[in-house]
């Protein structure tokens, strides 16, 4: 897909392929309802009760309309693993799993999220054991500073998901949505490898 | 040999960050927090002729607004500049501009608000009168006839002129001279972007009248001597707390006194609550410090036998609109003193011009001025070799500096501490397969697709001093590191560095230095950094400066630990302290040739604190701080070669091989060292390939977000090859050199010249960076290609 093409398309749909359609029909409505010249700051303080399964546990709370999914996961909930690097959905820091797909959390409103299940960095580990892909970043010195890590790690969860067993190249491509300023992302893509291999030889 | 340093030990620090437990401002969360947003101006340039705040004041959920003479009159000082030139005109900055507007992004009045959104909401309701004013921008061109004053009192947007170098020498170079090779280069405008913004906290506590301020910063020490003896004078040193936990990457760019460490302090005092502020990215392209940003007229004077005798470099820097921090040093000290690159060049001389245009000031960026002398020094020795008909690497071969010459003094100030140049070219060209991949350029060239091979090598200074040079240089801080050592009376010990991790690993590191000098477990080493209550003092991380600087200020404590174990031991084994040994691979201290007359660490640990028996004036305890002066800065060195194709209907340019050979000298965690080159050299081939900050005439910062400032992605890179020659500094200790810098400022001219050479056909000498796709398709289809 062309850059250009995922551009206009994050454009007109407000998220990218990855994301599913939001599926509360009263998300739906509010946006057709309030259209942005009749939105006004006391609409958009309106408060709306979501409720969604996060890292296994059913959570929820009140938000406004605008309200985004990363904010409410760190606001809200006090998951603060999920990192916020941009504001042009460009950097992937925010990445989280949401009904199984990875998606950034910046660009998804809370609202949006409403009745669905997320996994966070916080809930990839099963009773304390590392999920492979945080243990392959470990192992294979996959990060310096940390920031980019956690979308970095739920970004790749979605690509061996998708290819358990990627080329190279494969996973050069399905990670050019994520930025890394630090590592130059070599030991990210050996990282991804080297779990690919471990999650086959537990399969 | 210990049993830890030169061992790739797996980092402490990454379990919390592979499972979202890092320690970041922006998750700080305290009781009734506030929420600061600052007002960013939209104009390059303009008068503010009113602000009204009634609005945003009175909506709901607003705590209070301010603007800039409120803090003025609220006792800030100016943001002051903390490496100077002789000289230099400094311009006036407030951390909230009070009368006008100079870059797009300059701050103009900070909201607190109960909550983020509506402080933001609350920016929208500030009513600001600008009087639009025409802007200047271009490094050279802001120099001219009529252009708008950026500071009124400062003639011609020069702020400071600075040269170094032998004139004479150099202007006799260029009268014999048989060849002379002549460039203008823009070593372009760089935007650091680490990947978390820019984030402070403030917590003001009124019975103790102690202040907290949390901030993304590489040296927290030198931001609370700035804020306490500058900017925020009302909060006197030993009452202000200033703590820098995990910094998510700063590349430079979170060395500097920002205006909102100042604000958010200055307004949780006022608002008497808890703040924070969290920049959004947009806001980091409009704020951070950025990066190069030179016109450099160059001429390089050569022999016919190939031997370089001059080079002459007069260049004008981009500063922005304000000296941001340690901006005067960038593009003169720790520029021009590298112009003698890897080579013995007997006739050198820089000089620079520092101007003020409508844009966001400019500073430090991984690797701070040594780039952009390395960029020019390695395009010219390139065009010179080409033009004598020389193959790239011979020509550098003739000109390095021997090894038998080491030290070696350079005619631009530096005394390079050691060096085999020679070694570290040979080892880079047998892992390349230089002549293979020439052979591939030649059966390319046959197939009719364009397989350039670039070389490159770069010497650069790291870890910045002594102090009285630093000092005679322009710093108003001293450049030695502190470092302490605290053993607990159970044998555990806790390392306190005024060096700051934002990446680098030092918890891993300093644990592997220390370990070893004591002879115990890694695992019983933590180390701890970023807050300057429980560390006494820094200067923080920046110039590769950490192992070199903070390393030895470790073991300058080590040292004193142990011989206190021994003093201790022989006492407690009635030996005489000349004949024992402390055998550090095992942690025990013994008399010599009886290795079971011990003490072990523990023992020791134990009996110092218990103070039961001790020797004759030796006070209990176990701890021990220190500070560390370097003698002279280190000098590593990286040589480069790369294999790229340029794709003749595209332009695209495609890295097929990158081979990188550093010598930092020793190394304490080669898996470290190998992650700081991989990631240099990526950001390095950003500056080639990618990355170009870009103001438009009106000084509109049109390259303002990540959809629109490209940098390298996943899929842009082949694996680099990376490997080390060890030549260590007689300078510490330790015999290491700085490492963060040298993959950042080998690659930009390695990738360059790969380029230039797949382009030779095409009669190109030179492109400025960076080499983007248009400017490569333009070249190739403008000269019949």
């Amino acid at each position: 897909m062309s850059l250009w093409k995922k551009i206009s398309d994050f454009l007109t749909s407000g998220y990218s392929e990855q994301a599913p359609k939001p599926t509360p029909s009263k998300t739906f409505e509010y946006i057709k309802d309030n259209s942005i010249e009749n939105s006004s700051l006391k609409e958009n303080s309106m408060s709306h009760t979501i409720s969604m399964t996060v890292n296994g546990k059913a959570c929820d709370g009140e938000v406004e309309a605008r309200t985004l999914l990363v904010d409410f996961i760190r606001d809200n909930l006090r998951l603060t693993g999920t990192n916020i690097g941009c504001d042009t959905s460009q950097c992937g820091s925010c990445t989280i799993m949401m009904n199984g797909k990875s998606v950034k959390s910046c660009t998804t409103l809370a609202v949006q999220a409403d009745g669905s299940t997320v996994t966070t960095i916080e809930g990839l580990a099963t009773n304390g054991n590392l999920h492979p892909l945080q243990q392959a970043f470990w192992d294979e010195h996959g990060l310096q500073c940390g920031f980019c890590t956690p979308g970095m790690i739920m970004a790749s969860v979605g690509i061996l998901q998708d290819n358990p067993n990627p080329s190279e190249n494969e996973i050069r491509h399905s990670l050019e949505g994520n930025i890394c300023r630090c590592t130059g992302y070599q030991n990210i893509v050996k990282a991804v490898q080297s779990a690919s291999k471990s999650m086959k030889g537990a399969a | 040999m210990g049993n830890y340093i030169g061992k790739s030990e797996k980092r402490v620090e990454d379990p919390r960050f592979i499972q979202g437990k890092g320690n970041y401002v922006a998750n700080l969360s305290m009781p009734d927090m506030a929420h600061v947003a600052v007002l960013r101006s939209p104009h390059a340039h303009a008068n503010i002729k009113s602000i009204n705040t009634d609005a945003a004041k009175a909506m709901e959920g607003v705590i209070d607004v301010f603007v800039g003479q409120d803090l003025i009159d609220g006792g800030v000082g100016q943001m002051p500049v903390i490496w100077q030139v002789p000289e230099n005109k400094i311009p006036v900055r407030w951390p909230l501009t009070p009368d006008k507007v100079r870059h797009v992004g300059d701050s103009v009045a900070a909201v607190v608000a109960e909550d983020a959104y509506i402080a933001r909401d609350a920016l929208d309701l500030i009513e600001v009168d600008y009087e639009v004013l025409p802007a200047t921008t271009g490094a050279e061109t802001t120099t001219g006839d009529g252009k708008p004053l950026v500071h009124d009192e400062i003639e011609n947007n020069i702020t400071f002129k600075w040269g170094l170098g032998d004139k004479e020498a150099c202007d006799k170079a260029f009268d014999e001279a048989d060849h002379v090779i002549e460039v203008d280069i823009e070593n372009q405008r760089l935007i650091a972007n680490a990947m978390e913004p820019r984030a402070c906290a403030a917590q003001w506590t009124a019975s103790t009248e102690e202040m907290t301020v949390w901030t993304t910063s590489q040296n927290p020490h030198i931001i609370r001597f700035g804020l306490s003896a500058v900017t925020l004078p009302e909060i006197p040193e030993h009452k202000l707390r200033v703590i820098s936990p995990d910094v998510g990457g700063g590349f430079g760019s979170k060395i500097f006194h920002y205006p909102e460490e100042i604000i958010l302090p200055w307004v949780a005092k006022r608002v008497n609550r808890p703040v924070k502020w969290v920049a959004t990215r947009s806001e980091s392209f409009m704020t951070d410090s950025q990066g190069r940003d030179h016109v450099q007229h160059c001429k390089m004077a050569v022999t016919k036998d190939g031997s370089i005798t001059g080079l002459h470099v007069e260049l004008y820097a981009d500063m922005g609109a304000y000296l941001s921090s340690i901006a005067p040093l960038i593009p003169t000290v720790i520029c021009i003193t590298l112009f003698s690159g890897l080579y013995k060049i007997p006739g050198i001389w820089g000089h620079t011009t520092g101007t003020l245009t409508n844009t966001v000031p400019v500073d430090a960026y991984r690797g701070a001025g040594r780039p952009e002398a390395s960029f020019l020094v390695e395009r010219l020795v390139d065009m010179a070799a080409k033009e004598l008909g020389m193959d790239p690497i011979e020509f550098r071969r003739k000109n390095f500096i021997p090894k038998d010459e080491f030290p070696y003094q350079t005619p631009v100030a530096f005394l390079y501490d050691s060096g085999d140049y020679h070694a570290m070219m040979d080892k880079a060209e047998e892992n390349a397969g230089y002549s293979d991949m020439r052979k591939a350029q030649e059966n390319a060239k046959k197939e009719g697709r364009l397989v350039g091979v670039g070389v490159s090598g770069c010497v650069e200074a790291s870890g910045y001093g002594p102090a009285a040079t630093v000092g005679a240089l322009g710093f108003y801080g001293g450049m030695w590191e502190h470092g302490s050592i605290r053993v607990h009376p159970t044998g555990r010990v806790t390392v306190f560095s005024g060096s700051h991790s934002h990446g680098q690993g030092h918890e891993t590191t300093f644990a592997q230095i220390v370990a070893d000098k004591l002879g115990v477990h890694v695992a019983d080493v933590d180390v701890v950094h970023g807050d300057t209550d429980l560390v006494t003092q820094g200067m923080g991380t920046y110039g590769s400066r950490s192992v070199a600087v903070g390393g030895e200020a470790l073991v300058n404590a080590a040292t004193e630990i142990r011989n206190k174990l021994v003093e201790l031991a022989a006492h407690l084994l009635e030996a005489s302290v000349d004949d024992m040994v402390y055998d550090d691979q095992n942690g025990k201290a013994h008399v010599k040739g009886v290795e079971d007359k011990a003490k072990t660490f523990g023992e020791l640990a134990f009996a110092a604190y218990s103070g039961h028996s001790l020797p004759e004036g030796m006070d209990p305890g176990l701890e021990q701080a220190s500070y560390y002066n370097p003698g002279n800065f280190t000098f590593p060195c990286s040589a480069h070669i790369v294999q790229v194709e340029v794709d003749k209907d595209t332009g695209e340019i495609e890295i097929q091989r990158y081979v990188a050979i550093e010598d930092c000298g020793n190394v304490i965690n080669p898996m470290v060292v190998e992650g700081q080159i991989i990631g240099g050299v990526v950001q390095g081939v950003g500056q080639a390939l990618y990355e170009h900050g870009i103001y438009d005439d009106s000084g509109q910062l049109v390259t303002g977000s990540m959809l629109d400032y490209a940098m390298p992605r996943a899929d842009n890179l082949p694996m680099i090859e990376s490997d080390r020659t060890e030549t260590p500094s007689p300078s510490n200790s330790l015999g290491v050199k700085g490492v963060g810098e040298m993959g950042s400022i080998s690659s930009p001219p390695a990738i360059v010249n790969a380029v230039v050479d797949a382009l030779a056909d095409y009669g190109v000498k030179h492109i400025d960076m960076p080499l983007t796709s248009e400017k490569i398709w333009n070249i190739i289809n403008s000269n019949g290609g």
